[in-house]
């Protein structure tokens, strides 16, 4: 119950702050008086104007599509890699240089490269959106990987669970809190560069948008095209992110 | 069918600066069906080890294990429930084609109430006797325990040994016990083995009634 009671005392807090940051920005807005500075109530407008009569659901339904195929992309390969780095000593020593090399390659070189090497296509934007964020995603795995316990391994053989069942008791329990912060970080990463990725090669996207709009020096469209994506973030967050969460650390409670 | 346990060379390997070193060397011996056999010797001379390499989850020695009945319920030193499965459900993935019967288990170890509770909410002794459930639920016919009393307060370790000795009583698993504790092998064991020595041989190999004769 005292637990309920922090909880919702902290949204409250979170919302507050959040309507104290509205406002202060609208007075500063109201003070500089600049269509370089608008206020949300600008850019409120502007977001229901380009949802309403432009292209923005558009968009930003094209961008969300690109962010959840390179998400799977990036999570799957990234996951087995991880979990293949974390069991197989060899394999580790073999692959660990270049984990290192991929983290430290700032994202723009591979992006530039994929777009020059596979051209301005969607691949290119799937494989560079990929390629920035597998070695996040393994590395993570790879600790997930390395603190299975094999102790719960055996039980799962004396009592015959069978590889499936093994898999879905035993390991999976075990690596689900580092799954879900490969995950939740993934997301972070993977929206901001499939943007740049937009905003360098594509003609359509969120980040396409915001680029045209740069151009106009339009910046209550700039400011409303990243709210709007902000806040789809923000409902997955809550939709999946959090109910996931609570499920898997339902047991430590 | 009588299981034999030959182990010729089990060397442990070095680790964390100590050498490698021979844990067990020219070791035999035999258990009939249904017999109870305690094997009681000092720490670190790899008595669990032994259990470990019986169950087959230690393969990496030379030697072979053969007629070893099945299915094999273990009762490991620490309990090692899934800790993010309930007291319950730890029971019914070890007998899925009977979830029913996880419930009467729980109660035949006088944990009624207590079958939605996670493991880390268990004291030792309530997570050992669901462990011992799981053991003996799936109706083994080896029952490797693996100093199933340690660390419990006295009336719990009496309780729990009250428990074993009625179980094994009704199922009659071929039994292997290891402990420190001569009073548990007595309570239980038909048959005491006595290991000492590095590596660890076979000092003593007799019926329960002489040992407590030579007492």
């Amino acid at each position: 119950m005292r637990a309920a009671d922090g909880e919702d005392r902290g949204t409250w807090q979170g919302i507050a702050s959040i309507l104290l940051f509205l406002s202060l920005w609208q007075i500063a807005a109201g003070l500089v008086e600049s269509r370089l500075f608008p206020g949300p109530a600008m850019v409120l407008k502007s977001l229901i104007h380009e949802a309403v009569d432009g292209p923005l659901l558009h968009d930003l339904g094209i961008t969300v599509t690109r962010v959840a195929i390179s998400f799977i992309i990036a999570m799957v390969i990234g996951t087995a890699l991880g979990i293949a780095l974390g069991r197989l000593a060899w394999l580790d020593r073999w692959l660990n240089p270049w984990l290192v090399i991929l983290l430290n390659v700032p994202a723009l070189v591979i992006i530039i490269l994929t777009y020059v090497w596979l051209g301005l296509v969607e691949t290119a934007l799937l494989v560079a959106v990929a390629l920035n964020k597998i070695p996040n995603v393994a590395v993570t795995l790879r600790e997930g990987a390395r603190a299975l316990d094999r102790d719960y391994a055996e039980v799962a053989e004396i009592y015959r669970f069978g590889p499936w069942k093994t898999l879905r008791e035993v390991i999976v329990p075990q690596i689900a809190p580092y799954l879900l912060a490969a995950a939740r970080n993934g997301l972070a990463l993977i929206w901001k560069i499939v943007l740049v990725v937009e905003l360098l090669g594509r003609s359509n996207g969120v980040g396409f948008q915001l680029q045209s709009y740069f151009q106009l020096f339009d910046v209550s469209r700039v400011i409303a095209y990243a709210a709007a994506f902000v806040l789809c973030v923000l409902l997955i967050e809550l939709v999946v992110f959090s109910p996931l969460e609570r499920r898997v650390g339902q047991w430590r409670r | 069918m009588t299981m034999r346990v030959v182990i010729e060379r089990k060397i442990y390997p070095a680790q964390e600066g100590a050498p490698e070193r021979a844990l067990f060397e020219n070791l035999s011996f035999e258990l009939a069906d249904g017999e109870v056999c305690a094997i009681v010797g000092p720490s670190g001379i790899g008595k669990s080890s032994l259990l470990q390499i019986v169950a087959g989850l230690d393969r990496d020695f030379e030697g072979s294990i053969t007629g070893l009945p099945q299915p094999v319920g273990y009762l490991f030193q620490s309990p090692r429930l899934l800790p993010w499965r309930t007291a319950r459900q730890n029971l019914e993935l070890v007998i899925p084609e009977q979830p029913g019967r996880a419930g009467e288990w729980l109660a035949q170890v006088g944990l009624s109430g207590s079958e939605d509770v996670y493991p880390q909410r268990l004291s030792l002794g309530m997570a050992r006797r669901v462990a011992l459930a799981r053991a003996l639920a799936i109706t083994p016919k080896l029952l490797l325990l693996d100093e199933p009393f340690s660390s419990l307060d006295e009336e719990t370790s009496r309780g729990m040994q009250r428990l074993v000795a009625e179980h094994m009583q009704t199922l009659r698993p071929t039994t292997l016990l290891v402990t420190h504790h001569w009073h548990e092998a007595a309570a239980l064991a038909q048959r005491v083995i006595t290991f000492d020595g590095s590596p660890a041989r076979i000092m003593d190999d007799q019926p329960i009634r002489q040992v407590r004769a030579a007492e």
